[in-house]
Parts: C-alpha cells; sequence; structure tokens
C-alpha cells in the first residue's frame, strides 16, 4: 500500500486504472480532458488580450441564461451564448453613455447578471442544482450535458484553431489588422462567443466561480514558459488538460471538491512556472538571488 | 504647391483629400482638409498634439469616416485601397506590447495577411517577401528572435519591413525616429529614399523638426486643417511653423492656406 494526498491505494497503476471500470469516471475524464483543452487554448488569448476581468464578467453573466434555457428545454449553450455576448455589449453601452469608468462598469453589469440568475433559480420550478452550477460536478454530469458540452468543445476549438493567426494578429496589433481590411470586430465577437461558450463548457467541470481560472492560469502559466505564440497554446492545454485530468482522480480518491482540485492542481502548476521557468522564472534571475 | 508633373498612376494622385472634414461625437478634428500628393514623396506632417495628425492617418486607414468631403488613394476609395493593401502602418513603439510571443518573422508575415487566404496560410511567395523585406532592414539574422529581444531601434525596422512585405504604395509612420539608434536612423533614411525613388509615398508624423527638415522633401503644416503644404524649402519657414503652433485660433482662419506660386 502506498500513501498519495492522503489516500491510500495499491500502486500508481492502480490510481489510475481502477477508476476507469466507473462509467461516470470515464465520462467525467473525457468531458475534463475536452474542456481543459477548450479554456487552455482560449486562456492564451485572454491572457494575451488582457481580457481576465472580461472573462470573469462573462462567465458570471451567463448563469441566467443557463437558468432560463434549462427552464425552456432549450440547449444551455444558447442561453448562455445569448447572455455571455448580451453582458459584454452592455458593458460596452453603458461605458460609452455615461462617465463610470469601465471597471466599474463590468463589475456591476456581471454581478447584477449573476444575481439575476440566483434569484431565477430560486423562482423557477425546475431541477437545477444550484451548487451544480456554481461549483460543477463532472462526476455527475448528464448525458445530455456531456453531449452538449462535446459539441461546443469541438466547435470552440476548431474555430480558434482556423482562425489563430487573424486572432494573434487582432490581440498583438489591431490597428495593422484593421489596416489591412481584417475585420476586427468580428474577431472580437468571434473571441466574445467563444468565451460565452467556454464558459458554460467550463461551467460543467469546475462550476462558475472557478471557471475564470481555467480562463487565465493556462494561458499565463504558458506565458511563463516560451515566447512562441504556438508552442504557448501547446504548453497551456496541456497544462490544462493534466490538471483537469489529474483533478477529478484527485476528487475520486479523496473525496473533495472536484472544481477546487483542478483549479488547485493549476494554481500549483503555475506557481512552479513562476519560480522555475527557464528564462521567466524568479529562481533564474540573477539579481533576484543575489 | 508645384505639382509634380511625373504623375505615374493614370494621372492619379497617390493620396488626394478634398475639404476632409472628421468630427468625433460633435467635436471636430480635422474641417476642410485638402491635400494632393504625388507618387514617390517623403512628406512630413507637422503640427501640435491634437492637431489632427492622426486624425489624418486614421483617415487613410479607413478608421474614421470623414463627416464631409473625399479622400482618395491611388484614385481609388479608402475601402478600395484597402483591399489593395496600398496603406501600411508602422506604429509607435510604445502602442506595441514588446512581451507579446511572436518572432520578428512572424510579425514581418503579419505583413502578408491581407494577400493570404482566409487561415494565412503563407505561400512561397510569401515566404521570399518577407526575406526580402528583413534583407533590406537587415534585420535577416535575428529573424527568430522574440519581438521583445529587440532593441528599440531593431524593433522600429521590423515593423518597416512588415510595411515592405506588404508592398503599400502608402507608408504611414508615427514618430519613426524616437528612440532609434544611429544606425536605424541611417538606415531608415537611405530606405525612405530608395522607397521614393521607387514611387512610394512616405507620410512621417512627427514632432521632431529637424528631422523633417533633414529627411522631407515635401512638409504639411496641420492644426485642425491643412493649414500649407508644398516643398519643404519653401513651406518650412519660421513664419509657417510659428503659424502651425503659435496658437492662431482655428476659426480666424478662412481654409487652408495653400502657397500656390
Amino acid at each position: 500500500m502506498i500513501e498519495l494526498f492522503g489516500f491510500t491505494t495499491n500502486s500508481p497503476a492502480s490510481f489510475v486504472i481502477e477508476p476507469l471500470s466507473h462509467e461516470f469516471m470515464r465520462r467525467a475524464l473525457v468531458v475534463s480532458a475536452l474542456v481543459g483543452s477548450v479554456c487552455g487554448l482560449l486562456s492564451c488569448y485572454m491572457t494575451l488580450k488582457g481580457w481576465a476581468l472580461m472573462g470573469d464578467a462573462v462567465s458570471h453573466s451567463v448563469m441566467p441564461g443557463v437558468v432560463v434555457a434549462y427552464a425552456l428545454g432549450l440547449p444551455f449553450s444558447l442561453g448562455a451564448f445569448v447572455f455571455g455576448v448580451g453582458s459584454v455589449t452592455l458593458i460596452g453601452f453603458i461605458k460609452q453613455k455615461s462617465r463610470v469608468k469601465e471597471d466599474t462598469v463590468i463589475g456591476l453589469v456581471f454581478t447584477g447578471f449573476f444575481a439575476l440568475g440566483l434569484v431565477l433559480v430560486s423562482k423557477i420550478k425546475s431541477n437545477i442544482d444550484l451548487m451544480h452550477i456554481l461549483f460543477g460536478s463532472p462526476l455527475g454530469i448528464s448525458s445530455n450535458d456531456l453531449r452538449q458540452t462535446l459539441i461546443i468543445s469541438v466547435v470552440v476549438l476548431i474555430a480558434l484553431t482556423l482562425f489563430r493567426k487573424d486572432l494573434v494578429l487582432y490581440c498583438f496589433d489591431p490597428t495593422h489588422a484593421r489596416s489591412i481590411g481584417i475585420n476586427t470586430g468580428f474577431l472580437h465577437y468571434l473571441l466574445l462567443s467563444a468565451l460565452s461558450l467556454t464558459a458554460v463548457a467550463g461551467l460543467q467541470t469546475v462550476g462558475i466561480i472557478l471557471v475564470v481560472a481555467m480562463l487565465v492560469t493556462p494561458g499565463a502559466t504558458a506565458y511563463l514558459l516560451t515566447d512562441r505564440f504556438d508552442r504557448m497554446i501547446i504548453l497551456a492545454v496541456i497544462s490544462s488538460v493534466i490538471s483537469s485530468l489529474l483533478g477529478v482522480y484527485i476528487s475520486f480518491w479523496s473525496d473533495i471538491e472536484t472544481g477546487g482540485a483542478i483549479v488547485l492542481v493549476q494554481t500549483i502548476l503555475f506557481l512552479m512556472a513562476f519560480l522555475f521557468a527557464p528564462k521567466y522564472g524568479i529562481l533564474k534571475n540573477k539579481s533576484f538571488i543575489s | 504647391m508645384r505639382k509634380i508633373q511625373s504623375s505615374t498612376l493614370l494621372n492619379h494622385f497617390r493620396i488626394e483629400a478634398d475639404q476632409l472634414c472628421v468630427d468625433y461625437n460633435g467635436t471636430v478634428a480635422l474641417y476642410d482638409a485638402s491635400l494632393n500628393l504625388d507618387a514617390g514623396c517623403i512628406c512630413g506632417l507637422v503640427g501640435m498634439n491634437g492637431a489632427g495628425k492622426s486624425t489624418f492617418f486614421k483617415a487613410l486607414m479607413g478608421f474614421v469616416r470623414p463627416s464631409r468631403g473625399k479622400i482618395r488613394i491611388n484614385g481609388l476609395s479608402v475601402q478600395q485601397a484597402q483591399r489593395e493593401q496600398a496603406v501600411a502602418y508602422v506604429p509607435q513603439s510604445e502602442g506595441i506590447d514588446c512581451s507579446f510571443p511572436v518572432s520578428v518573422w512572424d510579425v514581418v508575415m503579419m505583413g502578408r495577411y491581407g494577400a493570404m487566404n482566409l487561415f494565412r496560410i503563407p505561400r512561397e511567395s510569401d515566404r521570399q517577401a518577407v526575406i526580402h523585406a528583413l534583407e533590406r532592414v537587415e534585420l535577416l539574422d535575428l529573424r527568430n528572435r522574440p519581438i521583445g529581444a529587440l532593441s528599440g531601434g531593431q524593433r522600429k525596422r521590423a515593423f518597416l519591413a512588415r510595411a515592405i512585405a506588404q508592398r503599400a504604395s502608402v507608408l504611414l509612420l508615427d514618430e519613426p525616429f524616437t528612440g532609434v539608434d544611429i544606425r536605424t536612423e541611417k538606415l531608415m533614411a537611405d530606405l525612405f529614399l530608395q522607397f521614393r525613388n521607387e514611387g512610394h509615398s512616405i507620410l512621417i508624423s512627427t514632432h521632431d523638426l529637424s528631422h523633417v527638415r533633414d529627411f522631407c522633401d515635401l512638409v504639411v503644416l496641420i492644426n485642425k486643417t491643412v493649414l500649407a503644404y508644398g516643398k519643404t524649402s519653401e513651406v518650412f519657414t519660421s513664419e509657417n511653423l510659428t503659424m502651425t503652433f503659435g496658437g492662431v485660433p482655428p476659426d480666424l482662419l478662412s481654409g487652408p492656406t495653400s502657397i500656390e506660386p
């Protein structure tokens, strides 16, 4: 018997293999890996575009959309899309029409939407589990949710991969992009739509409250490890998928909150990069040591 | 201004602005600005902050819609010119995130995007254009460096290479001489002369009057409108500069005072 993460199992192999005999674990691992890869990919754009706060706003704002969609029997991705894009449009509108500063408007709008979601959950008679939305539960995902999450993930992965170069240019130098006739408005809404859809996919694994970690941390970790965008994507996806899978396993074996486990692993990976990254880690910085 | 009669492009001016007015939500940024520039010139745009230099650039790039008047590039509307990749913008270094994970090669390749297919898959001709552009700014050896590892002058050259790779006929440069080393400054001055001889029109927006006198063969004085434009030797007088910088209220001016002989 060996001890891992405070629990006991026969061997590292059985740590990995044994849970696979359960249908719910196989589902949880598939959905976590997929959601992890989409979030990892998107997080590169979020960190480079400086959209962390926007990610937080959109992920909270999709909440009423999800509730309404469930209540009406519509795909939850549709509700998330409408409310996610709607919240950003509203933020832009209020910012333009009032003297209130942007970060204030963002904080105001997303909490407003989130509160609306909470009220709707308590008022609409349905079988929505609030804790499910707030904290995620990949171990208890329904077939319908699984199918929708798979579709969302694949669509977002394909869109972000196909328009990778334009999106990088848009994040790096939007002025040049516009001046050569690239439709930056389209790219803005593409990224925004991807964000809304990914937020609702991430909701399945870590829940609304922690989904912003999935949208920021892998990108930030990868950013410390490389100066190449393509490598940054690969590293972000790898770190995101590893944290998601490891989080699900740890959660299974030690009976802890899955979302919390996933995000904690991600945070640990970031801290390791922060300390030990070959070029940008603080321990490699001579001036820091001496 | 004396027209240079050797206009190459089917009698079209390279840049033609006719009573151009731009306002932002009722605030006038530029009014009645008229200007004709031929192919092959190095033209300095001189004016105070907020005088409308960047608004003029934005109008040339199609970012702002004129409220009145028109602007044409190579005889085409701004949108058509944009589709033909006719205008390239070389940014001020401050406007760029230098820690962005892209290499010099990637940045210059971005100049080719407009000519590529939707998914920006480079062809051999695009690679050749990038190599050629990097050679001209003497950065080919550093092509794999991340953009953040370059000096200020090298970075400026990288963005100039992007404009070369784009094969634009109009180059807009924002403060090109700030923060560059002597080598870059010399190289850029040589390149500008070559570009002019190749028929490119280079517009330089700058505060640095000594560079205008040294490098530009034409000068445009701007204060909410085109106060005057023409050969540097004729227009770049202390009297005109006082008018440009000396706070003559725009409402006292009765339109552009072009120095026509």
